[in-house]
């Protein structure tokens, strides 16, 4: 039997909720005070997703940098991966909002896009 | 070889090096921040003291009056900021009120003009936020604020282009006695030169004792302060002083030559040279001591607060003579409050022993005059329609909580000994001294500094030295064993 | 040479954005917006984490994502604007000075101000921190401008005081690029923070939340070489014994944002002690006719979608008043209608907006906004018109972080000659 213990981000309650898990199933999520608790408990127990926003270097443009998202969530545990694969990146103005700007970072089959336009310098 | 070597370049050494910019000498100042006004100068009441504290007799009461009476024609002549408030000092008890014509007696042997008592209500129908406890005030006519950046900075670039030499991040290590005169040791180069002037402040006494066998002892005294945003412009327009009591020596409300209202400052005696730090306790008393003379200080308007070292000699007394065991060494020391007021004539005095030691030449070509960084608000509409049209720089505002433009700046850093820090720039301009406290202008002034000084971003200092401001970029030490 | 234009909206970000649209959309003639940035966008140029926009949008967006639609629709309308432009004053007669490189100084008649300036932060002077003044302290916002849009990092071991959405926010941002941020320090009992940012942005990254905890020294002549932080008590005093010391190079401030009214304040607009902002009545109309304000500088927002909301109210009306103005319409739409209803704040209510409510000039139902003063739990919101009971409503947990909203209908307030004043207070029963 495993415990795991987590706040409920649905509202500023911020419920302190236990989850008790038994080989990898969900035996029980308790000190939530609505569904949406529950629902929440079961998702970032099993199976935790971040959208990840940082910036990536631009060449030519005028900003330095241009910021940027995850197209759609990934793992948790794949959040520091993402940004150090974005430290190498370089892309060149002008940038458009929605422009790809690196695929499947960190093999999670997931693109970065552009979120904001920068100009050419 | 210089004729003279000036240690600091704090307002009494700038004043020094100015005068003596008149003759045929050659002049350095040593200073070892990254800027002038970076020490006692910088942080203290800005008030230009009317001259009645000082002990009749006295040459703290002697350069206090003179400094007075040349203010505002020296304001004029290098265009700094001053104005002629003129100053009241609190009585909070009948039976002190002795004290009041003491003081009034004691300024007028010291030669202070139109001192007067008023009554509580007199005093109140001047400033109406007066404490209903006053009973009576002494009224000096002759007090004034100025700006002490703009003073020093006025006095510094007035010296500047008369062939004075600044030379900054320059701190004086040993002063060693030569043939000639003497031997100035820093962590870099060493420098000779025939008369020193010894106006380091707090550390004026290090200084001295290296040459004299007179020893003196100065002690960093500080003052905490709060300075309140400019909507409280007119809260007091007089500068209000308290009788000292039984609630110690007291606190000054004034307001500042650019509307803000200043209230401090404590006075403890610490042993760190350095140690320009606010407390709790201190920036308490202030607020606790300032709500004795006004009723109402709006607090809630506090934009920042800080704290200045006076230089305090034990005799608490100015020092300025050539040191009796030491020929050609000036010294320039216990310059306290009020050491500001004074500048002036300290200048002048300097400038008499100085030359009676080397007996230089007048310059015929020195430059009497000065002209302040340009501030577009402050022209007629169509010259300042006319210098942005030909500096669009002029139009574009980087301080918005003090309306400082692009223009304000670029003059700033370009001037004669211009500014290389953020605090330099906002000691010439006025650009994040508001009440955002730079939050919405740093960035972009970083941005003026870096492209004009041509250096990285990661090179621009708040007040040069170790003080970055940026210490990389994103991700430069992102590495995979951080996973 | 004065030009003239029928709305003058102050400030290019998302309120002032949403205000132009909306401006046109009701026929508005000539708009022209006037943003002292370089690009129309304002603060959410550097907000650049995702969850705006879920109201408006129905998706999460970014900071630059969601004012990237708005920009659009302003550039689709053509509705002109000046960047770069700094607004100087605003005359009580509607008359904008403004100043920018290419026209020098140049002054607007308006027929309408829409007040749209934002708001600016809590500097370390006005919280009163004792110690040294050396480089690395910065307000949040600044530091956030130096890291998401000119890629700059301030510093490497960080301290955060105040845990506020933008200081919550930065502790994640920080980290992402690479820098330690080593605690966040809350002066409060609660944080001032979405529960989901704590989560998200703390407790993801292992991140302590120190509630009831403020700055007491910071240590560090040149550089900042560390802070003290120190429990406080009930009264936020500090308690001595409790200090812990922290090394680091750099200090965050995340300490509350301060609607900036310098311009309101010249142009002789009242503004409320509670909020430092406008007081304005349902149409969002100051004291002043023809001058609305909306979004951060009539009160702090959490969400972006509501200063989008409010500012599109503002707009809108700001036309109308135009087209009234022009049509001859009876004078005065400003605040000396006697018709007017106060709506009164008490029992844990800290204010709301609007002020006021005349009941003719407004739409069948309108939402007024508030804050609550402190944490409630298992409370009602009520609503009393006179000393009738209109609303009482059953709410888990009411915060001070989070803006709520009651919706009022016309016609109760118009049944009957209407109340006296409308009251909303916070109740246990």
């Amino acid at each position: 039997m495993e415990i795991r213990e987590l706040t409920c981000i649905g509202c500023p309650m911020g419920c302190q909720m236990r989850v008790t898990m038994e080989a990898g199933e969900i035996r029980q999520v308790e000190g939530n005070t609505c569904k949406r608790g529950d629902a929440y408990a079961r998702k970032e127990v099993t199976n935790p997703t971040r959208i990840v926003t940082s910036t990536v270097r631009v060449t030519g443009g005028e900003l330095p940098v241009v910021s940027v998202k995850t197209a759609s969530d990934i793992p948790k545990e794949k959040i520091r991966a993402c940004v150090l694969a974005l430290k190498s990146i370089r892309v060149a103005a002008p940038v458009s909002i929605g422009d790809v700007v690196a695929e499947n970072v960190a093999g999670t089959g997931v693109s970065i896009v552009a979120t904001r336009n920068v100009k050419t310098a | 070889m210089y004729d003279v070597l000036i240690i600091g370049a704090g307002v009494s050494g700038c004043a020094a090096a100015r005068e003596l910019s008149r003759y045929r000498l050659k002049i350095g100042v040593l200073e070892k921040g990254e800027d002038v006004c970076s020490g006692t100068s910088k942080a203290n009441s800005g008030i230009v003291h009317a001259g009645f504290d000082a002990r009749p007799g006295s040459l703290m009461a002697r350069l206090n009056v003179e400094g007075n009476a040349m203010m505002e024609e020296l304001s004029k002549t290098l265009d700094f900021p001053f104005r002629r408030n003129g100053s009241l000092v609190l009585c909070f008890d009948k039976e002190k009120e002795g004290m009041l014509e003491e003081l009034k007696a004691q300024g007028e042997a010291n030669g202070v003009p139109g001192l007067q008592i008023l009554t509580g209500e007199e005093a109140r129908a001047l400033e109406p936020n007066l404490s209903r406890e006053v009973t009576a005030a002494l009224w000096a006519p002759s007090g004034g604020i100025v700006c002490p950046f703009g003073l020093t900075i006025a006095l510094a670039e007035n010296a500047c282009v008369n062939g004075v030499e600044f030379i900054f991040d320059t701190e004086v290590k040993k002063v060693e006695k030569t043939q000639e005169g003497y031997r100035l040791v820093t962590g870099g180069e060493t420098y000779e030169t025939r008369c020193v002037i010894n106006a380091a402040g707090v550390y004026a006494d290090v200084f001295h004792n290296m040459v004299s066998e007179r020893k003196l002892h100065i002690t960093p005294r500080k003052g905490e302060y709060y300075l309140l945003d400019r909507s409280t412009g007119g809260f007091v327009d007089r500068t209000i002083f308290q009788l000292p009591g039984k609630f110690g020596k007291g606190v000054l409300v004034t307001p500042t030559v650019h509307g803000n209202t200043l209230v401090g400052p404590t006075a403890t005696d610490i042993p760190d040279k350095e140690g320009t730090n606010t407390t709790r306790q201190g920036l308490d008393e202030v607020a606790a001591k300032a709500a004795l003379s006004v009723e109402g200080l709006p607090m809630r308007q506090v934009i920042t607060s800080f704290a200045g070292l006076r230089a305090h000699e034990d005799g608490s007394e100015f020092i300025v003579e050539e040191a009796a065991d030491a020929p050609g060494f000036f010294d320039c020391a216990g310059m306290e409050s009020p050491g500001l007021s004074s500048a002036p004539a300290v200048g002048k005095l300097l400038e008499k022993l100085v030359t009676e030691k080397l007996r230089p030449e007048k310059k015929e070509t020195f430059i009497e005059t000065r002209k302040d960084v340009v501030n577009p608000f402050h022209l007629p509409e169509e010259e300042r329609n006319a210098l942005i049209a030909s500096h669009p720089e002029y139009g574009n505002v980087i301080c918005r909580c003090e309306t400082v433009t692009e223009g304000q700046i670029i003059d700033a850093i370009r001037r004669p000994l211009g500014a290389r820090s953020l605090d330099g720039v906002k000691r010439r301009t006025r650009a994040g001294m508001g009440r955002c406290q730079a939050g919405f202008c740093s960035p972009r002034t970083m941005e003026i500094l870096a492209r004009e000084w041509k250096i990285p971003m990661d090179q621009v200092t708040k007040c040069g030295g170790n003080s970055r401001l940026i210490v990389g970029v994103n991700k430069d030490r992102l590495q995979e064993e951080d996973q | 040479m004065k030009k003239y234009a029928d709305v003058v909206i102050i400030g290019g970000g998302p309120a002032g954005l949403a205000a132009a649209v909306a401006a046109y959309d009701q026929g508005a003639g000539e708009i022209l917006i006037l943003e002292r940035d370089r690009e129309l966008g304002g603060i959410l140029n550097q907000c650049i984490h995702n969850g705006f926009g879920l109201h408006t949008f129905k998706e999460e967006l970014t900071g630059p994502e969601y004012a990237g639609r708005f920009i659009r629709q302003v550039e689709e309308r053509k509705i002109p604007y000046l960047l770069n432009t700094m607004v100087l004053d605003i005359s009580r007669d509607k008359v904008v000075t403004a100043m920018n490189r290419q026209e020098g100084m140049f002054q607007i008649q308006a027929g309408a101000v829409v007040l749209a300036m934002g708001c600016r932060e809590r500097s370390r002077g006005a919280l009163n921190i004792p110690g040294y003044r050396p480089a690395g302290i910065y307000s949040a916002g600044t530091a956030q401008r130096l890291v998401n849009m000119e890629g700059y990092l301030p510093g490497r071991e960080v301290v955060i005081l105040g845990s506020g959405d933008i200081g919550l926010i930065m502790a994640r941002r920080m980290t992402l690029e690479g820098a330690k941020v080593k605690v966040v320090a809350e002066l409060m009992p609660y944080s001032g923070g979405l529960k989901r940012n704590i989560v998200q942005c703390l407790d993801d990254f292992g991140i302590p939340l120190k509630l009831s905890h403020t700055v007491v020294d910071i240590q560090g002549k040149e550089r900042v070489e560390g802070v003290t932080l120190a429990r406080v008590d009930d009264q936020r005093r500090p308690i001595p014994g409790t200090e812990e010391q922290y090394s680091c190079d750099t200090l965050l401030l995340s300490v509350g944002l301060l609607p900036e009214n310098e311009l309101s304040r010249s142009a002789g607009v009242d503004l409320s002690p509670v909020t430092g902002g406008p007081v304005v009545n349902e149409s969002l109309e100051t004291n002043i006719p023809g001058v609305f304000a909306c979004g951060n500088v009539l009160h702090v927002h959490d969400l972006v979608d509501f200063v989008s909301q409010e500012a599109a109210l503002a707009g809108k009306y700001a036309a109308c008043y135009v087209a009234s103005a022009r049509g001859g319409a009876p004078e005065n739409l400003g605040t000396a209608d006697t018709a007017s209803i106060p709506v009164c704040a008490e029992g844990g209510v800290r204010y709301t907006v609007p002020s006021f409510i005349r009941p003719d000039h407004m739409e069948e139902k309108l939402p007024v906004r508030f804050r609550v003063g402190a944490v409630y739990q298992n409370c009602y919101v009520s609503v009393y018109l006179d000393e009738e009971r209109i609303l009482h409503r059953k709410r888990q947990i009411l915060a001070p972080g989070e803006m709520e909203t009651v919706t009022l209908e016309r016609e109760r307030l118009t049944a009957g000659g209407g109340p006296g004043k409308i009251t909303i207070r916070i109740e246990q029963e």
